[in-house]
């Protein structure tokens, strides 16, 4: 007999269920970039994957850090540090959001008790000069997911189209669990996610607000970017170092973002240095084998 | 007779583009028919969230047959030519007709066309008409070479009944089409519209828009009145959940107790800019009401219950959000904020927002003084007219500007003229009534002077297709202003004022005046007479102008000026010499002549002092009189006489009337 009410996922049970599923739909289950980035998007198996003609469909869950979204544990549901789960799929499947839906039916939420919808909501990363056209999914008024058909990364046409599924992982435990305060969720049966992560969330908004010390940070961001140019330049094309640094100096202008020493002029200069870079490196990745591989031994 | 039905189904389409996308597949489709010649009865188009629909009425079932001439070269003209026309109408010479036109024989092709059917011609041409879709933002997607707003998965297209096949965006027309996302399942196959919309409604879709929002907003009606409750009607929410909703259910929330404080402003935008809820109020008080209605697309199996639970969550983090930021916001002094201002940019050419501030607190300053305002009061407000952009509830609902002012300023114990301009100073908006508060009008004045006379400054000016810095609606609010209130504020005392912002406010004037009627050739006339920039005095001329000439008098005097205008012209042209200039009275001859030269001396003087006292209407009784002389003078005087001293008197007597007139306006621009 099955129970009548289905028991609630913690949180990393909904990690499972959704690696669980998207594996049994072809995905690569890849794990977290090791590079501090805002959002999965970010990671290079969305970011140069999702250009050139090779066919791609991974999934992943990707830590995320928005210095700027830091409350000091204080807010019941803002994060700079929270996780995402990242599905790309490339060229994008017909059946894309029957997909999609089966994995918010696998996650326990059933459409027939539910309101979804697909509310517009088109997607823009200034920094990565990447737009796509898509929605916020709600859940009974609650945006639960990011669908995009990508259509231009690092200012570079995307084609085919991929479909980038971005669930916020927090959010949706928050919903599933009916949890009110992000730090409240069960994240297995044993421990709450404010053991894993309250404290963390005090001392890095300290350091994103407070302490990180700006003159570094400048540093880091002006290394970062002198070394990605260094990795493109010539014929050196060396697309994916050169991306990681990228990523770096993005989160190196998000600290001092959230630092407040950067003017309103000042941030679309920032932005657009940033832009520049990722642009190069998509372009080289197109130039690369794009991970073109043949067994050694057959 | 045969009737189309089409439908073009696709993934999620933003609510905000459904309406035109009907309008436009309508346009297109009709266009593409009625050039190929297919005239048919009836058409009606249909959007919503997952489909465009077209069912067209009483199409032929082939085209008509044609008979078309083509004129080709002349008998004899060199064989290329020839060989060129034959080849390009695909006939041969023998087929040819000769014709003459009188200058000699030329060829002419007559083809007969035969009339194709329609079904032909349609997949022909609607595939094309699609291509041409204008959405204001569409996707390449996966196996299609045209562009779409979001990837199409069916089309179908059926003529009676009758697949009409084609391909479009990767995808062929066919007689299948789905219903609703949850609430049904598996192909539905139509034939004509009527089963079409009958099982897409069985299959939970209300095809058509206009009533999905009747059933939203009858059904949010009722659900508030049994809650003793009424809806705050909000029309263009209303069109977008309408676009949300293949199936629109509504139910009714709940707002928590611990909300209630908070101004129900950021309570309703909150609820409508994040949520799309529709808020309720009490109706014998007018206060919200602690619920709301929202307009879900499911009939869920427990009645909504989940639904309701859900939404009332979301709605609790949402507005824990904006307490937390009203909450934080009041813990700074609006005037600790001005500072912050410094750090925020208002235009790359124009400084911050400090600095625009410090600007129109002076103007706000010196208008306060002329137009009857507490000029400490219209600074103070002017000092803090900007600062609750600082705080995180506008950060948050931009469009709480000046609300939010007025809230802190209040909380800060500021004084109760600065609250209102706080709250006011954005306005006139639509058709809001004009603050009554001089505070308010003297710092609204000076914040839309600040806008309109610095972005002129720097060339930005509205032009035909865009006013990104709603200039021309910051011209529209001076001068309903300073119309309402009759400030006597002409202005060219303004700082930065330029001939070139005079010409733009003349303009301005026509559009605001031109709902009350005052014609905009009027306004034209008085304004080309130049100098005047009071726009209250202004308006008062054009206006006793106006009713003037309703009179018999001025319409009279309009043909007369008229007369002695053209004649004025003529001659002027003939003898390559304008008449300007004093007539001499000794040349005078008939009474006719003498009279009017007597009444137009006196009239002047008159029309000139009543003007002086901005006695307009006594203006144009003076003129009044002016108009038994002059019919008299043209009645029985002949301008032109063979007496060239006589003639030239008379013109300059003509002119003297054509000069008189021009005292109260220029005629020539009058129209009609």
């Amino acid at each position: 007999m099955a129970d009548a009410k289905p028991k609630r996922l913690t949180f990393q049970d909904l990690i499972l269920t959704l690696q669980n599923y998207w594996a049994a739909q072809g995905c690569l289950i890849l794990q977290p970039y090791d590079d501090q980035m805002g959002a999965g998007t970010f990671h290079p198996a969305t970011t140069l994957r999702a250009l050139g003609p090779r066919p791609w469909r991974a999934a992943y869950v990707q830590p995320s850090r928005r210095p700027k979204d830091g409350r000091y544990g204080e807010n019941p549901n803002r994060l700079q540090h929270y996780y995402q789960y990242q599905v790309i799929l490339k060229p994008a499947p017909k059946n894309v959001l029957d997909l999609y839906l089966g994995s918010i039916k696998a996650i326990g939420l059933d459409p027939a008790l539910h309101d979804i919808r697909f509310v517009e909501d088109d997607w823009e990363s200034p920094t990565l000069g990447a737009w796509g056209l898509g929605w916020e999914v709600w859940c009974d008024g609650m945006e639960i997911t990011q669908f995009t058909y990508f259509q231009q990364v690092g200012g570079v046409d995307c084609d085919p189209v991929s479909a980038e599924i971005t669930y916020g992982l927090e959010r949706l435990a928050m919903y599933v669990q009916n949890v009110e305060f992000v730090y409240d969720l069960a994240f297995n049966e044993h421990f709450r996610y404010g053991e894993v992560f309250h404290q963390n969330e005090i001392e890095q908004s300290a350091f994103n607000f407070e302490l990180a010390d700006t003159e570094i940070l400048f540093q880091h961001f002006k290394d970062a970017e002198k070394q990605c140019q260094a990795l493109l330049g010539g014929n050196k094309k060396m697309a994916l170092p050169a991306y990681d640094q990228c990523i770096k100096a993005s989160h190196a202008f998000n600290l001092l973002d959230a630092r407040g020493v950067i003017s309103v002029t000042e941030r679309a200069a920032y932005i657009g240095r940033v832009r520049a870079l990722a642009k190069a490196c998509c372009e080289a990745w197109l130039q690369s084998p794009q991970g073109a591989y043949t067994p050694r031994y057959g | 007779m045969a009737d189309l039905l089409l439908e073009l189904f696709s993934e999620e389409i933003p609510a905000r583009m459904q309406g035109q996308a009907a309008a436009d597949l309508e346009r297109l489709v009709v266009g593409a028919l009625s050039d190929r010649g297919l005239m048919f009865e009836g058409v009606k188009g249909f959007a919503g969230p997952r489909r465009l629909t077209l069912a067209i009425t009483g199409l032929p079932a082939k085209q008509p047959d044609v008979k078309e001439e083509k004129k080709g070269p002349r008998v004899g003209a060199p064989e290329k030519a020839i060989e060129g026309f034959l080849r390009s109408v695909g006939i041969t010479l023998a087929q040819c007709q000769k014709q003459n036109d009188g200058k000699g024989e030329f060829y002419v092709a007559v083809i007969d066309r035969k009339g194709r059917a329609t079904a032909e011609v349609l997949a022909e041409v609607l595939p094309e008409a699609f291509a041409k879709l204008p959405w204001p933002k569409s996707m390449r997607f996966p196996n299609s070479a045209v562009r779409w707003v979001r990837p199409l998965h069916s089309i179908v297209c059926t003529l009676d009944g009758e697949v009409v096949a084609f391909e479009f965006a990767g995808v062929k027309s066919g007689n299948t089409t789905l219903g609703h996302r949850f609430l049904s399942s598996g192909a539905l196959e139509v034939r004509r519209f009527e089963d079409y919309e009958r099982k897409l409604r069985d299959a939970h879709v209300v095809l058509d828009a206009a009533e999905r929002k009747e059933i939203i907003l009858h059904e949010v009606k009722q659900k508030a009145f049994a809650l003793g409750l009424e809806l705050i009607e909000d029309q263009g929410l209303l069109e977008e959940v309408a676009g949300l909703a293949e199936w629109p259910v509504v139910l009714i929330g709940k707002i928590e107790d611990q909300f209630m404080d908070v101004p129900p402003e950021i309570l309703q935008t909150s609820m409508r800019v994040h949520q799309k809820y529709f808020s309720l109020r009490d109706p014998k008080t007018g206060k919200l009401a602690n619920r709301f209605a929202l307009v879900s697309n499911m009939v869920s199996i427990d009645g909504g219950k989940e639904i309701v639970a859900g939404n009332e969550r979301v709605l609790r983090a949402r507005l824990s959000d904006a307490k937390f930021f009203w909450d934080q916001d009041r813990k700074r002094t609006l005037e600790s904020r001005v500072d912050d201002l410094k750090a925020i940019v208002f235009h790359a050419k124009l400084g911050t927002q400090y600095e625009r501030v410090e600007r129109i607190e002076e103007l706000a300053g010196e208008i306060a003084k002329k137009i009857g305002g507490d000029p400490a009061k219209a600074r103070r407000a002017a000092r803090l007219c900007k600062a609750d952009l600082t705080t995180g509830v506008v950060g948050e609902f931009p469009e709480l500007q000046g609300v939010m002012g007025k809230y802190y300023a209040l909380h800060d114990g500021e004084n109760s003229d600065v609250v209102a301009a706080l709250q006011d100073h954005y306005g006139p908006l639509g058709r809001t009534p004009t603050s009554q508060n001089a505070v308010t009008n003297s710092v609204a004045l000076a914040d839309k002077w600040d806008t309109i006379s610095n972005f002129f400054k720097i060339g930005e000016k509205p032009t035909g297709s865009g006013d990104p810095y709603a200039i021309r609606r910051a011209a529209l609010g001076v001068v309903k202003i300073i119309l309402d209130r009759r400030f006597r504020l002409p202005i060219a005392t303004l700082p930065r004022y330029s001939n070139e912002i005079m010409g733009f406010f003349a303009e301005r004037l026509k559009v605001a005046l031109r709902e009350s009627g005052i014609r905009h050739d009027l306004i034209d006339a008085v304004f080309s007479l130049g100098n005047e920039t009071d726009l209250v005095r202004l308006v008062d001329r054009v206006d006793a102008l106006q009713k003037f000439l309703k009179t018999d008098d001025g319409a009279n005097l309009l043909v007369a000026y008229r007369r002695a205008a053209n004649i004025l012209k003529a001659e002027e042209k003939k003898d390559r010499t304008p008449y300007e200039g004093e007539p001499d009275p000794e040349l005078l001859t008939l009474a006719e002549e003498k009279a009017l030269f007597v009444e137009m001396a006196t009239a002047s003087e008159l029309i000139r002092a009543e003007i002086e006292r901005e006695r307009f209407v006594d203006a144009m009784g003076v003129m009044a009189r002016l108009r038994k002389p002059v019919d008299a003078f043209f009645d029985k005087v002949t301008v032109n006489d063979k007496d060239a001293n006589l003639r030239k008197n008379r013109l300059l007597l003509l002119s003297r009337l054509r000069a008189t007139l021009h005292l109260v306006a220029d005629f020539s621009k009058i129209e009609g």
